[in-house]
């Protein structure tokens, strides 16, 4: 059999309109969601929660200002058996800590910033992201956001690859370089604190999990406990999704930023300055 | 044919097998006792664990490991004895018929479950009433040879030095 060129030409040009006409084309031209981004399309039930935190800086500060308070933290750590390293920063264990408002929000800073916020120690945790970058990287699903809006960890199921500590753009996550059980005795007088909740081990990545063991049995995290309780009322906590919440009539009141919007992780964490 | 050195072999070969007997001839080919898990008051006085002693005994480490995957992730904190057991679909059929054959097998006089709600924790219910750790637990888990990483992570109750 000869094909001369014309033949050839429209054997040719069938077959390509053939080949995009199938799911290749769909694929080229409206491509599906990308797995990266699949992150954010929980269906929401009605009555389900979504956990959100609110920090009252102004107020936070003028607590510091007084007196050093660091009550949150030290509740916190105290309650989930989070050893202190002391200055060794490399294997500091963060599930609140300090940290400067430029370290904090880089792209809201500038060189005449207000006095009243630079420099100033502002408190950071998880930020319980709605498209958390941590576990889209986790290969071995070993922490996932949960419907309710809790970025939770299975420490069960962490092989401490480290993933989401290089994807988290908030420093929000440490890894266990020993077992938290050998940290220095001086810092740590009877470590484990709580008899009732878990260590970590050797090898496994932690943070803030929003309390969740708190939230199980129907109380509030306990850095906002702790602060209520000094009389603060600083750290709030709530549903997003209820608007008779405190949380949500305080985002609507006052001026709120969340830490580097510009990422599209979409923080549940609000400062209001 | 001839047998060099057998001056040395044989002498050696009796020896050598002499050596890797000596642990059956020792024991007088009886197998070690198993140890029973000893209870502590508050768990005598209790009578009845989460489940029944049966299940417990063969497969509580099957319902460890619902708890863990339960609470981690799907949040629910509470177990009721009579509902989340064995004939609510927790495990698969093989392991229910299983469990079906084994209770009315050997200990049919074996009180039920309570019915009672529990908070699923290894470290605050379990070890609440099993407060002594080295003897329920690692006598027989040392004996069976099997190591469970549990107390990497939780911490197990303080035990008195006796």
């Amino acid at each position: 059999m000869t094909v001369d060129r014309r033949k050839f030409l429209k054997i040719a040009g069938l077959s390509a309109a053939f080949g995009l006409g199938g799911k290749t084309a769909v694929d080229i031209f409206a491509p599906g969601e990308l797995f990266a981004s699949a992150g954010s399309a929980v269906p929401v039930a009605t009555n389900q929660k979504k956990w959100a935190m609110v920090i009252d800086m102004k107020k936070c500060l003028e607590e510091q200002e007084k007196g050093k308070c660091n009550q949150c933290m030290a509740a916190c750590h105290r309650v989930h058996n989070v050893p202190n390293f002391g200055d060794n920063i490399k294997e500091e264990m963060k599930w609140i800590w300090q940290e400067s408002y430029e370290h904090l929000f880089p792209s809201q800073h500038n060189e005449f910033i207000s006095e009243d916020v630079k420099e100033k120690p502002f408190i950071a945790l998880c930020n319980h992201c709605e498209n958390p970058p941590c576990c889209r990287v986790c290969p071995t699903k070993s922490t996932w956001r949960r419907e309710d809006g809790v970025v939770m960890m299975d420490l069960h199921r962490c092989i401490g690859c480290r993933f989401c500590m290089a994807a988290c753009p908030f420093g929000s996550r440490s890894f266990n370089w020993g077992d938290p059980r050998k940290a220095p005795k001086e810092l740590n007088p009877d470590f484990p604190t709580n008899m009732n909740y878990p260590t970590r081990t050797k090898g496994v990545v932690e943070k803030c999990n929003f309390c969740d063991e708190r939230l199980g049995v129907g109380k509030i995290p306990v850095c906002v406990e702790t602060c209520q309780n000094i009389n603060v009322h600083a750290l709030i906590f709530g549903d997003l999704n209820d608007p008779a919440s405190e949380i949500r009539k305080l985002l609507h009141s006052r001026y709120s930023i969340r830490r580097k919007t510009e990422l599209g992780t979409e923080p549940k964490v609000y400062y209001l300055i | 044919m001839t047998f060099y050195d057998r001056g040395t072999i044989l002498p050696g070969l009796i020896i050598g097998l002499c050596l890797f007997l000596s642990p059956f001839i020792y024991n007088g080919g009886k197998a070690g006792k198993a140890p029973v898990p000893e209870l502590t008051p508050k768990a005598k006085e209790a009578k009845q664990c989460v489940a029944p002693k049966p299940y417990m005994t063969a497969w509580h480490m099957q319902l460890l490991d619902n708890w863990r995957q339960e609470v981690v992730r799907e949040g629910s904190r509470y177990f009721n004895a009579n509902q989340d057991l064995w004939w609510n679909n927790q495990f698969d059929g093989q392991l229910l018929e299983k469990w079906r054959r084994f209770i009315t097998s050997s200990d049919a006089s074996t009180p039920g479950a309570t019915g009672k709600t529990y908070y699923k924790s290894l470290q605050v219910t379990c070890m609440e009433c099993h407060s002594n750790k080295s003897k329920f637990c690692d006598e027989c888990h040392n004996y069976l040879g099997v190591s469970p990483y549990c107390w990497d992570c939780h911490v197990q109750p303080k035990e008195d030095k006796q």
